[in-house]
């Protein structure tokens, strides 16, 4: 029963949220921007190297628009993105969006799968945990987890490798193909990063669902919803896991943007064509545009995570929900 | 009551914390006396075949360029432990201190603090170490600074939600209405409640630095070769490692005992200080 | 005379501690409730009444097992049921009212749906008749407008509403035995008195038995037959509950009794032999024997029985003993000297709103709310005034101000005629902040637990005083003693103190500045009663011996009596009638005042 006054009130929050997230956006791209004005030497004389002299200099920077006051660069930077142009590559000398577009994605298709599958995997083990807190099932899932958020992934991405791929030979090792191969191939090859990602995404989000259900599970409603005599699966599904996700539902979200940040060595160690491995090549060969687009790139995504969570929060929470209508 | 001691006796009553204290006591000593005691020198290449397998004189093997695996494992987490335990040791120490002003100070300004926290972890810290890192290069002081500003923005969020959550108790109101500075308050009066807390965090926080650091010399980023360094031992070995595992696998091994010691030693560390129901993020 | 509905034999309820040897938490209860009967269970905190409570449903605390006994309810162990019986067991034959409904009930679910699942396990009705039912039962615990009602989630109700629903959901099974747990305690006075109310009137209609837990034997006289008094995890006395709240003969009933102040009586409070509150449970003999003053050889070497006397049963071998005694001390009202017509304390016109931060451009902007609204008063020296009010009535706002941690408010503070208390505290000079000093509510609160006591008293001596070590030392020494406490108390921290003795420190922290007025806020609230007790008259002693001017500020009116001199009723931000005590309490003028005193009588 959502009536008008409830109604309005939630639009003004989620209109504040989105707001908030454009505000933040706004605020990193500056940050962005000054980071990369504040390294010695401009992105010309950073791609050019021993080169970075006279004509071969100027010209870079002419096309690159390096004459400028950083101020007005900035402005036309941003006046660029607004318009979703984001500047040219030095390197390849093409707009930065055909680089980036495909390549985005690969990591995109890469990042949903393992989410997906992870995340649903995540919170029934992390439910079957704390309802078996302290015993033999709860051991081996925790245990198990914790291997696999403790040690680097380039590591987990390895030993995967040689176990399915060279020893058993089940599954494609190292990614071969082409940067705009077709969905379906892309599938075809992704087995295991997406395996890797998982198993440190469901590592975490477990361990969160697992101790935020322990405190739920010991609350004062979850007792009395014991003694009202309901049975058990009522108890754990209907009354205590909406309760364990709410406070959970952020920390997945700012998880998962983390984790997102750990796809650059996987992509690197599959050899994946997405926007992690672009990164490390773009920094590898000083393409200061380029590391710039896929640095905000990035942090859009980290915003947008933390916003879907923030408004799903809203809408799963009664309490923040009906805040101001109080009687 | 001396609270270090009793609870160093509470993190040693468990086995996991003492398996993860012995592991983080070992990789420490070891760091420290390997240069003494290794077998070859880091950088000679044998005269013998390439990838030969483990022998009575080469332990670990060899690598591609023929260098003793066994003593480049022992020496390859010198660089990493020095530049994560000052880098957490930074993180640690700036990031608290921000973290309890502004939950101390409340209202705008921690607002304001806290927006800039949001802003900033927005920003994809690998990319942002990379491009730190290939712009001032892989200096020791470099890693070390980068290394502990980033990590300690995380911290910032921790001390004030610790701070928040002593702010309000009486204890805190009475030492303002006595009339005692910010500081004061901050140093003699909250530090002590939120030390379990931020000893926890520095924990979890080193081994986190310690995956940044590997990750990014298996990038090749973190030691310029010819430093012996795990990270950068199992990136160069890797392909090659269904013919030579053995270079892959001593340097994985020690990575991921020291990880899992610091680990093994966190958890401990919560368990017995009764945080194990906090929720962390890595950053 | 029928089957009894409720039967426990030797309940024992305990833990495994660290040497192995059983603790218990609840020893050998016996007790047995006639069907339609009510029976109080009333104890201090951690005497066992609610792990009791929760062992008649088959229900105990992580840790906790029965050790000994049977519990036998219509004829059923709860712990010998299989899951499914006892899942009907639960709500069907016995019901909970819970301490605080607030968190007892599911936040994520609507009220309606919370109804729906309790009719729907344990009633046939068919679905339909279901929201009628519920609407009934609703009208049945007197919530106004029940069909609103059914959308709204938890907390979008108030205190009172929330208990009426558990209430509601409670009698929704139509359980034989109803088990209230402190289910007056979380409210404000008067809605406490309309639920009471509505419990005894439930009680009375129909014929549904019920167990009352609550630290108030006040409250538990108001609804029951019969009361069981705990202590230490026994049932020391028991018997009709007129019978033994007029004539308790246990020692601990004696002592429970006379430490609650009473609205109308002379202040007749005998402090007990030791504040000493820990409750051994494995002594060898009477476990009441190290706090009770009538203590003999036998007590402390042989466990009584629970023995029949006359109307009554009883824990205790020195029964007759105590009767010789009769020892009804009378007590004396403090005389109230009138030194001068000194001012210490004037606040006049002061009016506190809301701190507001923020600067978030979308924040809809929140009318200034007053919390308090123009309040006036002055204190004489060596004179109390206490401040009372319901939570929410502004009364510690007022105290926020004075102390000078308050940031939005209007009108006018002056202490001793020459400091403006309107400055806040970084800006008072060290001379305003050692004259006037504040008393916190919770002593576990406003100790910092990593300090030692010492270090605690040391602090204002370093900040308002130059004093060398040693003078330090004599100073908390000096301290220590005004608060009769001994000096070795000064090495510990406060985890090691019990709640009286905390607060014991917290007021020589405050007297460490030799401070001209004390601000008292809801100091003994926290505390037990026969604590809380001691604590007043700790006060009345320090107000004697050294002429100390308080503000007392409470909820509770009795105790602001008890010790008061003048009394300013505050109602939603405003003093709604001030005047002498007796004045107040002998001819109360305002509708509120008079509300209040009759919640408490």
């Amino acid at each position: 029963m959502v009536n008008g006054q409830e109604l309005s009130y939630l639009l003004r929050l989620v209109i504040q949220r989105i707001f908030a997230a454009f505000v933040t956006l706004g605020v990193v791209s500056m940050v962005v921007f000054a980071a990369i004005e504040l390294l010695p030497g401009d992105a010309c004389q950073a791609f050019l190297g021993q080169m970075a002299q006279g004509q071969r200099l100027a010209n870079c920077r002419a096309e690159h628009q390096l004459d400028k006051s950083p101020i007005e660069r900035y402005g036309i930077w941003a006046a660029g993105l607004a318009q979703g142009d984001l500047g040219n590559s030095i390197k390849r000398s093409k707009p930065l969006e055909e680089v980036i577009g495909p390549r985005f994605r690969n990591t995109v298709i890469l990042g949903l799968t393992a989410a997906g599958i992870g995340i649903p995997m995540a919170i029934a083990l992390g439910v079957i945990a704390a309802w078996f807190r302290e015993r033999k099932v709860d051991f081996w899932i925790s245990g198990v987890a914790i291997f696999f958020m403790t040690i680097p992934d380039f590591i987990t991405g390895t030993l995967l490798i040689s176990l399915f791929s060279v020893w058993l030979g089940w599954l494609p090792g190292i990614v071969i193909m082409r940067v705009d191969a077709p969905i379906t191939e892309v599938f075809s090859q992704i087995g295991l990063p997406v395996l890797t990602l998982m198993l440190v995404m469901i590592a975490h989000i477990m361990r969160m669902v697992r101790s935020s259900m322990i405190d739920v599970l010991a609350s004062e409603f979850v007792m009395m919803a014991t003694l009202k005599g309901l049975p058990r699966w009522r108890l754990l599904l209907l009354h205590a896991l909406p309760n364990a996700l709410l406070p959970a539902i952020n920390l997945i979200a700012l998880n998962i943007a983390w984790l997102m940040g750990g796809v650059l060595v996987v992509e690197v160690v599959f050899n994946y064509p997405g926007i992690g491995r672009l990164s490390v090549n773009a920094i590898a060969d000083r393409d200061l545009p380029l590391v710039q687009a896929i640095a905000l790139l990035m942090a859009a995504i980290y915003v947008s995570l933390n916003l879907l969570a923030d408004l799903l929060t809203l809408m799963l929470s009664p309490k923040l929900r009906t805040q101001r209508v109080q009687p | 009551m001396s609270g270090a001691e009793q609870t160093m006796r509470l993190v040693l009553r468990s086995t996991s914390g003492k398996v993860g204290v012995a592991l983080v006591i070992f990789h420490i000593v070891l760091a420290i006396v390997s240069p003494w005691v290794v077998p070859y020198d880091f950088n000679a290449q044998s005269e013998v075949l390439e990838h030969m397998g483990p022998s009575l004189a080469h332990w670990g093997g060899l690598d591609t360029l023929g260098r003793d695996v066994f003593t480049r494992t022992l020496l390859g987490g010198r660089e990493a432990l020095l530049v994560t335990i000052f880098g957490t040791a930074i993180a640690m120490v700036w990031g608290s201190l921000f973290g309890m002003f502004s939950g101390f100070k409340g209202g705008r300004t921690d607002e304001f603090m806290m927006r800039a926290v949001d802003t900033f972890l927005a920003i994809p810290f690998m990319i942002l170490l990379l491009l730190v890192i290939a712009s001032f290069g892989n200096s020791v002081i470099v890693l070390m600074l980068t290394l502990g500003f980033l990590y300690g923005i995380g911290v910032i969020r921790l001390a004030r939600a610790a701070t928040l959550g002593e702010v309000t108790k009486d204890y805190v109101l009475a030492a303002q209405a006595r009339g005692e500075s910010v500081w004061v308050i901050l140093l003699a009066e909250i530090l002590p409640n939120i030390r379990d807390a931020l000893m926890v965090e520095a924990a979890m926080r080193w081994s986190w630095m310690l995956l940044a650091f590997s990750a990014l010399s298996f990038l090749g980023f973190g030691v310029t070769p010819p430093t012996p360094d795990w990270g950068l031992m199992i990136a160069n070995a890797r392909i090659y490692m269904p013919l030579a595992p053995w270079p892959v696998l001593l340097p994985m091994i020690a990575l991921s005992s020291l990880i899992i010691g610091i680990n093994l030693m966190a958890d401990a560390l919560a368990k017995s200080l009764g945080l194990d129901r906090v929720q962390r993020m890595p950053l | 005379m029928s089957l009894p509905l409720l039967k426990i034999d030797g309940l024992s309820i305990g833990y495994e501690g660290a040497d192995g040897v059983a603790v218990p938490i609840v020893n050998q209860v016996d007790l047995q409730l006639e069907e339609g009967s009510t029976l109080g269970l009333v104890g201090e905190s951690g005497c066992g009444k609610s792990t009791l409570l929760l062992a008649l449903m088959g229900y105990y605390d992580s840790g906790l097992a029965r050790l000994a006994g049977k519990v036998a309810l219509l004829g059923k162990d709860p712990g010998a049921l299989n899951e499914a019986d006892l899942q009907l067991f639960r709500g069907g034959d016995v019901a909970l009212i819970p301490q605080n409904a607030g968190q007892a009930l599911t936040p994520t679910l609507k009220i309606e749906a919370q109804m729906l699942e309790a009719l729907r396990l344990h009633t046939p009705l068919p679905a339909a008749s279901r929201q009628d039912r519920i609407l009934q039962l609703f009208d049945r615990v007197q919530l106004p407008d029940p069909a609103n009602l059914l959308g709204r989630y938890p907390h979008e109700l108030s205190g009172g509403q929330q208990q009426r629903v558990a209430l509601a959901m409670a009698l929704a099974g139509n359980p034989k035995v109803l088990l209230l747990d402190e289910p007056t305690t979380g409210l404000d006075v008067t809605t406490q008195q309309a639920v009471l109310a509505l419990l005894s009137e439930i009680a009375l209609e129909s014929q549904t038995a019920m167990v009352f837990v609550s630290h108030d034997i006040g409250v538990i006289g108001a609804v029951c037959e019969r009361v069981a008094v705990m202590y230490a995890g026994e049932i020391v006395e028991l018997g009709a509950c007129n019978q033994i709240l007029q004539h308790p003969r246990h020692p601990y009933t004696q002592a429970l009794l006379s430490s609650i102040p009473k609205l109308g009586q002379a202040w007749a409070f005998k402090a007990p032999t030791s504040i000493q509150q820990g409750q051994d449970r494995r002594l060898s003999g009477c476990a009441y024997a190290p706090r009770c003053e009538y203590v003999g050889p036998t007590c402390l070497k042989q466990k009584p029985r629970l023995t029949r006397d006359q109307d009554r049963e009883v824990k205790c071998v020195q029964l007759s003993e105590i009767a010789r005694m009769v020892a009804p001390a009378g007590g004396h009202k403090g005389e109230s000297k009138m030194v001068g017509q000194e001012y210490v304390l004037s606040v006049n016109n002061l009016s506190v709103s809301y701190d507001h931060t923020g600067w978030w451009p979308f924040a809809s902007r929140q009318e200034r709310k007053l919390t308090v609204r123009e309040v006036s008063f002055d204190i004489v020296r060596g004179q109390t005034l206490g401040l009372v009010g319901e939570s929410g009535s502004g009364k510690s706002s007022i105290l926020r101000t004075l102390i000078g941690l308050q940031k939005s408010f209007e009108g006018e503070a002056q202490l001793l005629d020459k400091f403006d208390l309107t400055t806040p505290v970084a800006h008072r000079s060290k001379a305003c902040l050692s004259k006037i000093q504040m008393v916190f509510q919770n002593p576990d609160a406003s100790l910092n637990p990593r300090q030692s006591i010492f270090a605690a008293l040391a602090r204002p001596l370093r900040i308002y005083f130059r004093l060398s070590e040693p003078e330090i030392r004599a100073e908390v020494e000096r301290l220590m003693a005004a608060v009769q406490l001994p000096m070795e108390y000064s090495a510990r921290y406060p985890g090691q103190l019990s709640g009286g003795e905390r607060q014991r420190v917290a007021i020589a922290r405050a007297l460490a500045s030799k401070p001209d007025v004390l601000l008292c806020d809801e100091i003994t609230s926290a505390l037990d009663v026969s604590v809380q007790a001691s604590i007043i008259q700790l006060l009345k002693d320090l107000k004697d011996a050294q002429g100390l001017t308080l503000l007392f500020v409470s909820h509770d009116l009795p105790v602001v009596m008890a010790l008061a001199d003048d009394v300013a009723i505050l109602q939603r931000g405003q003093i709604c009638e001030s005047g002498r005590v007796e004045q107040i309490f002998n001819a109360p003028e305002h509708p509120y005042t008079q509300s209040l005193i009759k919640a408490v009588l």
